[in-house]
């Protein structure tokens, strides 16, 4: 294969050069969690060339960790709708979601979930054989008025069913894995066309090009920007990074979604499913203090007004434990069975991650960095966008984003629990099938630009050389601890301000970076630093962006603008960062308007739990 | 006469012993193997002095203490952090398990760190495990079936769906297979127990409709046989599953189908 780039080896800025293998595919997914296995699995059975980069063997991706379920209107339960699940969403996302999308998303995802199942994802059952679903917040019947029962369930081990399923596909499509490649810039040719992307193997330090029609970006979320986050220490980012680099924008960073039931201390996830089966947050005073913030649904609001709930407690002095700093989720007035059958993947993490058994005793949680509801810009097929010339959805050729690397945007401002992982089966099946209408298998690839690899090898080889005098780890906290103490639950211009002071001072300090590691093969030393500079990039756009969105809404808590304000704000916010480390700020205005006449558009109204 | 003496190269040296951190109160004595594939020595065992003040309570946090505070180049795979990924996966105090979970207050004296054993190393802490992942994909881990696929989902009874139980929560850290001596032995042609446990995930699942090509893929004097009921695979998983009992329960199948 080396060679058929035509570009050779690239000359390194200091040091030999670095070889460079070629591969020509038709698609190139990076990432193997659900969205990405599930887009290769598509473009698999269209008969389409595709390889699939991935930092991690694929059943280690974060999907793995996904616990309570995924959303659909399968109606097993009772009553069900696909619009109910709509307005659900619509009103999760405190309408900044784009309602074609989500409209998309909902009427697919019975069909998503069915595909699954047929995989042999091994639902939990009801008696009569069909899919256990359990309720989860935010999900409601006949547009708000009663409780859904709409998120299928593997006890709550739902992402880990659900990953190993995919990758049984995969396997049986025999894909075509590249297990243990960090991805490191896209190529992007002079007309703004994505042709591929760099990958550096980690097991030999050589460096791959792989050319493609369509680059598919299923990176994940940055969770890893945070202190303490449910995200796995892998959530880096990665492709957003990439999508920065190449002077493209990241949509609606100021969202990030703080998960109620965290472990206190360890971070580790307690899924809202735990709430769904019928436990409950108290405070330090003894109170079921959800009843006061969401008198109709309580403890199964959705998770940005819980996690605001929890946060208001803990300040005004009624948290739990020695320091008031957390508060307590019961779940010991459940029928041990109940835990045994469909929790036991949390009452082990209880007693491992907090020492607790919860079947006697309160688990102590707090609210945790969990997902980013912000990212690459796409269209319900999942092609990336941008906003040029003119036109607000442009789309950028060559290139799709997917998952919660992508903002599509279903979650809006706000995602609700078991859409995420609906979100990754839907869309990647739509994005797979959007590239079988688009390209042509085995296509003619045009001459790669000259500098093709020269993104990735310049940053590569400033990395890999770095002497300056702070560790990857120390800046890397340093970035942690500032969106940890000035960009969290509630935010006020004055912090943010601040924040925008101390992230732009973090970002300041990477050219004085220092990589020990000088190796070549499992340098992790180096991907740890390669990672935090996709970390601290998103880091920077999130705090700009939430500085520069003056109202509230969903995970945007102003308390200086206490109002969701739609006149002005009822926008996605672009943020692209130049080389220098400006952020530059637009809009794209909110998808007012529904797919199909189906269904109407929702119009926006106060959102009340 | 045949040679039972190991390569040269994989003799363990003593290795660095690094400086103790000056502020901690209480310290915790790592001996961690290193192995460096590009420097030409043999593997090492270093000894690092991990501040528990200042580091979670697991084993990974401290082998993240350490690679954020004394030596960046220490390398291990990780990522969930919670027991679910199966990343981390390598052999802590004489056994193998997953470093997120394993709290170092059970671990008395001295915490030796290992790579998983008779892999090959890649560098440290981090084996080689192609062949695992190869022997996994060989089993099919996807539904077969044959009849027409229904327009909703396919029936399984609440009875049927908990005979899954205890079998599709393996992560694949591949704890059990490493820790099997009959797989040291032969692990081209031994599926080991990991292997082994996901075939039975699937030959139970009662919507699966290729249990007698499964039996057959398995019916091999290695492939299945290989297992002698050592029972070092049930001992050694940290999601507390049982393979060896799987592997019992596909060879009374094989009978089964005989008489």
């Amino acid at each position: 294969m080396a060679g058929n780039g035509s570009n050779g080896s690239a000359p390194a800025v200091r040091g030999p050069a670095y070889p460079i293998e070629d591969h020509t595919y038709d698609v190139v997914v990076v990432g193997a969690g659900g969205s990405g296995l599930r887009a290769v699995v598509g473009c698999s059975e269209a008969g389409l060339k595709t390889a699939c980069i991935t930092k991690v063997f694929p059943t280690r991706s974060h999907t793995v960790a996904a616990q309570g379920g995924i959303a659909a209107s399968l109606g097993n339960m009772g009553e069900d709708d696909w619009r109910w699940h709509m307005y659900d969403t619509v009103k999760g996302a405190d309408w900044l979601g784009d309602q074609d999308t989500i409209e998309y998303m909902c009427r697919n995802a019975p069909a998503a979930v069915y595909e699954l199942e047929h995989w042999g994802l091994p639902f939990s059952r009801r008696e009569d054989g069909k899919i256990y679903q359990r309720p989860f917040g935010g999900m409601t019947t006949h547009f708000g008025k009663g409780t859904a029962q709409r998120t299928c369930a593997a006890a709550d081990r739902t992402g880990h069913a659900m990953l190993h399923t995919m990758y049984g596909q995969a396997l049986r499509h025999s894909a075509e894995f590249y297990i243990e490649f960090f991805a490191i810039d896209l190529i992007m040719d002079e007309d703004g066309r994505c042709r591929g992307v760099i990958a550096l193997k980690l097991d030999d330090g050589t460096l791959h090009r792989f050319r493609a029609h369509m680059t598919i970006l299923a990176t994940g979320g940055y969770g890893r920007a945070y202190f303490s986050c449910t995200s796995a220490h892998t959530c880096t980012g990665d492709g957003n990074a990439m999508m920065l680099r190449a002077g493209l924008p990241l949509q609606d960073m100021e969202f990030v979604q703080f998960h109620p039931t965290g472990i206190y201390g360890a971070g580790c996830l307690i899924t809202e499913g735990a709430r769904g089966e019928g436990a409950y947050l108290v405070n330090g005073e003894g109170e079921r203090f959800m009843e006061r913030y969401a008198p109709s649904a309580k403890d199964l609001a959705s998770r940005d007004v819980v996690s605001r709930a929890m946060t208001i407690e803990i300040r005004e002095g009624r948290g739990c434990g020695k320091l008031k700093d957390h508060i307590h989720l019961h779940l010991d007035h459940l029928d041990p069975a109940v835990l045994a059958e469909r929790l036991p993947g949390i009452s082990e993490s209880a007693r491992i991650f907090a020492g607790v058994d919860l079947s006697r005793e309160p688990v102590p949680i707090v609210p945790t960095v969990h997902y980013n509801m912000g990212g690459i810009a796409t269209n319900y097929h999942g092609e990336a966008l941008t906003k040029k010339g003119g036109n607000d959805d442009c789309v950028v050729p060559g290139l799709m984003a997917l998952g919660e690397a992508a903002c599509v945007s279903v979650h809006g401002a706000n995602r609700l629990g078991s859409n995420s992982l609906i979100d990754l089966v839907v869309f990647g099946r739509a994005a797979a099938m959007r590239c079988a209408e688009i390209l042509t298998p085995n296509d003619k690839h045009p001459d790669l630009p000259k500098d093709s690899a020269d993104l990735s090898l310049s940053r590569l080889d400033k990395f890999r050389n770095a002497s300056g005098s702070t560790g990857t780890a120390q800046m890397r906290i340093k970035m942690q601890k500032v969106m940890q103490s000035n960009c969290a639950v509630f935010r006020t211009g004055q912090v943010l301000q601040e924040g925008i002071k101390l992230i732009d001072e973090v970002l300041g300090g990477v050219p004085d970076i220092k990589v020990t590691d000088r190796s070549l093969i499992w340098n992790s030393d180096l991907i740890e630093t390669l990672e935090f500079d996709n970390l601290i990039a998103q880091a920077v756009v999130t705090m700009h962006a939430a500085a520069n969105r003056t109202e509230s809404r969903g995970a945007h808590a102003r308390e200086d603008h206490p109002e969701r304000d739609d006149k002005t704000w009822m926008k996605h916010t672009l943020t692209w960062l130049d080389r220098n480390g400006k952020v530059t700020i637009d809009y794209r205005p909110v998808h007012t308007y529904t797919l199909t006449n189906e269904v109407s558009y929702i119009e926006p109204k106060a959102r009340v739990y | 006469m045949v040679q039972f003496n190991l390569p040269k190269n994989s003799r363990l040296t003593e290795g660095k012993t690094w400086a103790r951190p000056s502020a901690a109160r209480e310290v915790r004595e790592y001996r961690i193997y290193r192995f460096n594939p590009e420097d030409g020595h043999n593997p090492r065992v270093d000894t690092y002095y991990v501040d528990t003040g200042d580091c979670g309570p697991m084993v990974l946090d401290a082998l993240i203490w350490i690679k954020n505070n004394i030596d960046p180049t220490l390398t291990f795979r990780r990522s969930c952090r919670e027991g679910v990924c199966g990343s981390c996966a390598m052999n802590i105090d004489g056994r193998n398990t997953l470093a997120c979970t394993k709290d170092m207050a059970d671990i008395g004296g001295t915490v030796k760190v290992y790579p998983l054993p008779h892999q090959p190393v890649v560098k440290d802490l981090v084996p080689d495990l192609t062949n695992f992942y190869a022997q996994y994909a060989s089993i099919e881990p996807w539904l077969h079936t044959s009849s027409p696929t229904p327009e909703k989902e396919w029936r399984q009874s609440h009875g049927d769906r908990t005979k899954l139980d205890g079998l599709y929560e393996c992560i694949l850290c591949a704890c059990c297979s490493t820790s099997c001596p009959s797989y040291w032995w032969n692990s081209e042609r031994f599926l080991g127990p990991a292997a082994l446990l996901q075939a039975q995930r699937w030959i139970v699942d009662s919507r699966d409709e290729a249990t007698g090509e499964r039996l057959d893929n398995l019916e091999d004097p290695f492939r299945l046989y290989r297992c002698h009921t050592i029972m070092n695979c049930a001992n050694a998983c940290p999601k507390h599953l049982n393979p060896a009992k799987a592997i019992a329960e596909i060879k009374q199948k094989m009978v089964e189908r005989k008489v």
